[in-house]
């Protein structure tokens, strides 16, 4: 039963800074600002999460500890023990899209946001990609370079941990690397095959403690689970590495539940004053205000929060005045192939679970001037004896009745049952890789996300309604993707599985969303008609708001977002202590 | 329930995370619309209200569930290493399964009855009824993709279905997992493929 009158508290405390979400932006924009001696509140729509709280705890169960054997569910979309609370789709909170055009949102409401499950993949971005425009004519250069970002990276890599290598390569920088784990067998294999087809392989870089970096976090134990989250937080997650340590300074009040609903501003100074908020359990309205406002909700909840708040000053929504908010909103491309190795029929067996993901990858090495498109991708490996979960052994009709395929090369019926099937599960077993193409996509001014006119959710919240529409550059790219992993599994021996994706379906081209790199909804730029942050991420129209997650990009890069989003979050927050302390803010 | 107990629940505490201006009034109203689901550990709230929900639905029922267990210990037989289907309890898993994912419940429903069908029309009893042999004579038509005779093609489809669960079932069971010799899932060190692996695939780390 929920109380029918809602009213609205507002608290007296004033505090240095609301920060709206706690994933890797408002995570470091807390641990930095926190640190710093600011009097900090945390707003987080989602639960508390702590992995290594019983309650929350899902490392190392077995497969049989879930009724539905890990498979996904409605409540945790990448299954049954995935550290993700929310999904595609969210009870009570919808999103629409403009008919004919596609984007699929991944929102988790928790502690840590979406940095509790992520791949770890931890990718600084290199000089170029900064200056895309610059090089290509296409879409808009950063306002800042990697010069400006590389001592942030740094501190990011040194506070937070990542293994890998430095190899000296100019687009992908060296970092301070912890050592890399070596690679499983499968990955040997595609390293081999890639060196006779010139497609360079390196040793991932990824944020897992292969050693430990300080008396707060364990070392990786090598299950191979990270997107269950750490119990020991060997690995990157916002919840364990910045948001708890920032509480523990006692300058930082965590409100989960929490739910923003509009940036306050006076109406005079046109300065914001706090945030107001639903409770998601209670359904009572809270205000809370801050002389600070950083918004780290995501691409996606950001934009829809600055548009949200509008006001006879604001009234396209606060920071907007140049109409940009939304726009630009770019996820990076994807495009995968799966394929089986029959020279791994039949392994040894032996523990090979390594961290949570892959211990090599391949950055963009080509020459996009020689190429059909513009923008570069890295690789993604996937393969080994990982633990059997739900959908294990599915589909091995289309397996076991290959020429060469049974252990006394005589071509076998394909499906069956009995003891001869039963021996094609175990010798199958482990002989799976899958390659992943991440890439960059041209950002355009008319893919965007804007406010519903006619669709609130259950807290009476205008929704996002999106608007995207891959161009040819990105349909070609995959192309480009599908091609190389055939080359790469064709060296390997192996055989691709399933229809090799074509022009019918974009060569595989996952939908905008799916890869969940969504940037650019509020992006940083010199001149304010054409961006919504200046070059500190600092709002163009009100200057004591500012943004911490990936809305600021420019552009995405042909790396992951995650790294980037905690080096610019470090150096905004470290801006605004600055700029407190000049007395400027 | 207390409201210390709902914080201690909820995880609020576990981090020493900070409670501002907690509203015991809006919290115990909150617990009284809420239908009293112990949340077990590694399970927030919501998912214990949902499991408890299809724990309590009853869709597959006793005959069903019998010819599933026949079925499912024809696709994956006890032999030397391990044992058969059910015993590892691939019927509850199914029986689970198939309320958890909607898009089941028809064609395992249907899929059952179209072999029961089948088994009345060759032997004039249910499948669970009929010899084994007899039960081979039904399977060894629908368990061969490509080869199924065009009319039994319903039949090929349901035996895909139960044969992908059914392994499935099988593998991701304590049984299963034994079978496999999966060997992680537990704190250890990697120290890169073991030597005699590299050797016979003529792999090394130096290259």
């Amino acid at each position: 039963m929920i109380n029918s009158s809602i009213y609205i508290k507002s608290q007296q405390e004033v505090f240095d800074v609301v920060i709206v979400g706690s994933g890797a932006g408002g995570g470091m924009a807390a641990h930095t600002l926190a640190k710093a001696g600011a009097k900090v509140c945390i707003l987080e729509a989602g639960q508390p999460f702590d992995p290594a709280d019983p309650k929350d705890m899902t490392q190392l169960k077995w497969p049989y500890e879930s009724l539905r054997r890990g498979a996904s569910s409605s409540l945790r979309n990448f299954g049954d023990f995935d550290a993700a609370y929310g999904g595609w789709d969210i009870e009570g909170e919808p999103y629409t899209r403009k008919e004919g055009t596609k984007f699929d949102w991944f929102r988790s409401r928790m502690v840590g946001g979406r940095t509790n499950h992520w791949g770890r993949i931890s990718l600084r971005f290199g000089p170029d990609d900064f200056k895309r425009k610059s090089i290509d004519g296409l879409g808009d250069d950063w306002p800042i370079g990697y010069d400006d970002m590389k001592p942030y990276y740094d501190k990011v890599d040194k506070m937070i941990g990542v293994f890998g290598t430095n190899e000296g390569l100019r687009n992908d920088p060296d970092g301070y690397f912890l050592p890399p784990p070596k690679p499983r067998l499968h990955e040997l294999m595609i390293k081999k095959a890639n060196k006779a087809l010139g497609i360079p392989t390196y040793p991932s870089r990824m944020s897992m403690l292969t050693k430990p970096i300080n008396s707060e976090r364990g070392s990786c134990f090598y299950c191979g689970q990270c997107n269950r989250g750490c119990s020991a937080y060997a690995d990157f997650s916002s919840s364990s590495v910045l948001v708890k340590p920032a509480v523990q300074t006692g300058n930082t009040t965590l409100l989960p539940f929490a739910m923003a609903r509009e940036v306050m501003t006076d109406p005079i100074t046109g300065l914001a004053t706090g945030v107001s908020y639903v409770h998601t359990g209670t359904m009572q309205e809270y205000s809370v205000k801050g002389k600070i406002v950083v918004l780290a909700a995501s691409a996606g909840e950001t934009a829809r929060l600055l548009l949200n708040s509008k006001s006879s000053r604001f009234p396209n929504g606060i920071a907007n005045s140049s109409g940009v908010v939304g726009k630009y909103i770019n996820d990076s491309t994807g495009a995968s192939r799966s394929a089986i190795i029959p020279s791994l029929f039949d392994r040894k067996r032996y523990n090979e679970d390594g961290v949570g993901g892959m211990h090599i990858y391949t950055p963009w090495w080509l020459d996009n001037k020689k190429l059909d498109f513009p923008r570069g991708y890295h690789i993604e490996y996937g393969g080994g004896m990982g633990m059997p979960n739900y959908g294990f052994g599915w589909g091995i009709e289309g397996l076991n009745g290959k020429e060469n395929f049974s252990r006394d090369g005589i071509k076998k019926a394909a499906g069956g049952y009995g003891a001869t099937l039963k021996e094609d599960y175990r010798r199958f077993y482990g002989a799976y890789v899958g390659f992943a193409g991440r890439g960059e996509p041209v950002p355009r001014e008319d893919n965007y996300c804007e406010i519903d006119p006619n669709v609130v959710d259950k807290f009476g919240i205008p929704v996002l309604r999106f608007n995207y529409k891959w161009s040819d550059y990105e349909v070609k790219q995959a192309k480009h993707m599908q091609d190389t992993f055939e080359e790469i599994i064709h060296s390997m021996g192996g055989e691709a599985l399933g229809k090799k994706p074509g022009a019918e379906n974009n060569y595989g081209l996952a939908d905008p969303g799916r890869i969940i790199h969504e940037v650019g909804t509020a992006r940083m730029g010199n001149d304010k008609n054409t961006s919504v942050l200046n070059s500190n991420c600092q709002a163009h129209d009100v200057k004591n708001l500012f943004v911490a997650d990936a809305a600021p990009f420019v552009s995405q890069g042909d790396k992951n977002a995650t790294w980037t989003i905690l080096a610019l979050s470090l150096r905004t927050s470290e801006y605004i202590v600055d700029q407190r302390k000049k007395g400027n803010l | 329930m207390k409201r210390r107990d709902y914080l201690k629940n909820m995880g609020l505490s576990s981090l020493g995370l900070a409670v501002f201006n907690p509203d015991e009034k809006a919290i115990e109203n909150l617990e009284l619309g809420k239908v009293p689901v112990k949340r077990p550990n590694g399970r927030t709230q919501d998912e214990a209200e949902l499991e408890a929900k299809l724990k309590a639905e009853v869709f597959l029922n006793a005959h069903e569930l019998a010819t599933i267990t026949v079925l499912s210990d024809i696709i994956i037989p006890a032999d030397k290493k391990s044992g058969s289907a059910s015993q590892s309890g691939v019927t509850a898993f199914i029986e689970f399964i198939v309320k958890d994912k909607p898009e089941f419940k028809t064609p395992m429903r249907g899929g059952l009855r179209w072999l029961d069908v089948e088994s009345n029309k060759r032997f004039s009893k249910n499948f669970i009824d009929i010899t084994p042999s007899q039960r081979i004579n039904i399977v060894d038509d629908i368990a061969y993709p490509g080869k199924t005779p065009k009319h039994l093609s319903q039949g090929e489809s349901f035996f895909t279905l139960m044969r992908n669960l059914t392994a499935t079932g099988f593998f991701t069971s304590k049984m299963g997992i034994a079978d496999l010799d999966y060997k992680g899932n537990t704190p250890n060190q990697w120290n890169g493929v073991p030597d005699e692996v590299l050797k016979q695939y003529g792999l090394s780390y130096d290259a």
